[in-house]
């Protein structure tokens, strides 16, 4: 190729903006052309020179502190803020229940602020920069992360076929008492599911068929010893097809 | 093994951010000639970001977004607005004025005089080398952040690069006349 045509495309090359197969070709007929090297040292030159003398200016001591500090106060994960917006009324409304708590009966009431707790780690949960502390949407990997963590052990459900899929895990407090927290996506929505020990205690003997819990439906069940709660801001058909799984599965 | 459905928790808008703060300063400055309408700057841009952080669309160029944000603020602002691309976008010249400036360039020595000519030159000829030669920008890249074709973006830099060895060889010249 003549010199002439290169000419046009040595800005290209200093920039390396010239396609691989052009870049190559000019590299070859750099060597054995005296002027276009010449020209090409000529805008690498330049650019070199630029570059050092355009970084100039540091923001200083001041200024960076200010803005670190601006930076690092609202909520830390750009998901997080989301939750809050939708976390914020639910906690609103769960703080209004939990007043309004006062006028049912003792029963009643204990169930809601198990309930209300149980909505209180679900939120929470979701509204942390980690949801789950293991994440898989694979049964077999989520089942023996819990191993050691929990005292005691439970089957989760195949859920081919169907609309629930497994986001991941974490361990969860009910009292001071240790038990799984799993965490199921369906349509976008999330639900928890909680996995304690049925012993004598608060959550002792807790069920109930879908039942709506402020903005949160819940169902709640005990099989083998264990309590098992569903949890989340979808339809009561939803909670219950999860339920049905997580049944038969355990 | 681990197959999640969905993607990763999202990256923090700090995380994308803050590595970027020195850059933006930087560049900030060098727009206005200022340091507090500089520091006004970046901070207009950061609480722009922030703000439209959520129509952002992850995996395409955060950070040609960022100095996006922060050039369009440049432009509302008061000095911003005398900054007018210099006309002629069409015009193209390939002569360029022998000898060669570049020569005489050496490094160290010449830094002065090289920030002296980047801080004369006219605003778009300016951010356009920073983008350039300082952030490295591709011409993709400067493309976004300006908001022009890469077609604009090619004439735009070589148009700039001759204004910068014009104003260059005047400086050497004046040197040399003056010793």
């Amino acid at each position: 190729m003549p010199c002439e045509s290169w000419r046009e495309k040595l800005d290209a090359y200093a920039d390396g903006e010239l396609p691989v197969a052009e870049a190559n070709a000019l590299a070859a007929h750099l060597p054995q052309c005296a002027d276009c090297a010449s020209q090409v040292l000529r805008r690498v030159q330049m650019k070199r020179s630029v570059a050092m003398a355009g970084k100039r200016y540091e923001p200083s001591a001041e200024f960076r502190q200010k803005m670190m500090a601006t930076m690092s106060k609202p909520s830390r994960r750009s998901g997080a803020w989301i939750w809050r917006i939708i976390a914020l009324p639910a906690a609103l409304v769960l703080i209004v229940s939990l007043g309004v708590n006062f006028y049912v009966s003792r029963e009643k009431s204990r169930r809601e602020r198990v309930f209300s707790e149980l909505a209180d780690l679900h939120i929470s949960a979701l509204a942390s920069s980690q949801p789950v502390d293991v994440i898989s949407t694979d049964r077999h990997t989520v089942k023996p992360w819990f191993e050691g963590k929990i005292p005691f052990s439970f089957n989760l459900p195949e859920l081919q076929g169907t609309d629930f899929a497994l986001v991941g895990g974490r361990v969860a407090y009910l009292g001071q008492t240790p038990g799984a927290h799993l965490v199921y996506r369906i349509r976008k929505h999330e639900l928890s599911v909680f996995i304690f020990p049925d012993r004598a205690g608060e959550t002792s003997g807790l069920t109930s068929s879908p039942i709506s819990v402020v903005s949160f439906t819940e169902e709640s069940w005990t099989k083998s010893g264990l309590q098992y709660f569903v949890i989340g801001d979808v339809g009561a058909g939803d909670i219950e097809s999860l339920s049905k799984l997580l049944r038969d599965a355990s | 093994m681990e197959v999640p459905d969905q993607p990763l928790p999202a990256r923090t808008f700090e995380d994308l951010a803050l590595p970027l703060f020195d850059q933006l300063y930087n560049f900030a400055r060098w727009l206005t000639q200022d340091t507090s309408e500089a520091e006004d700057l970046v901070q207009e841009t950061y609480a722009k970001a922030l703000r439209g952080f959520g129509s952002f669309q992850l995996g395409t160029n955060f950070r040609a977004w960022m100095f996006r944000i922060l050039r369009n603020s440049y432009l509302t602002s008061r000095t911003g607005l005398k900054a007018k691309v210099p006309l002629d976008e069409e015009e193209v010249d390939v002569a360029s004025p022998d000898p060669s400036p570049e020569a005489l360039l050496v490094e160290q020595a010449n830094r002065e005089i090289v920030r002296d000519a980047l801080t004369q030159l006219p605003v778009p000829f300016r951010e356009i080398l920073l983008l350039c030669e300082v952030e490295e920008m591709s011409y993709e890249e400067i493309a976004q952040v300006l908001a022009v074709p890469m077609g604009t973006v090619m004439s735009r830099l070589y148009r700039a690069r001759k204004a910068m060895r014009t104003l260059l060889m005047q400086k050497f010249k004046g040197a040399s006349d003056a010793v």
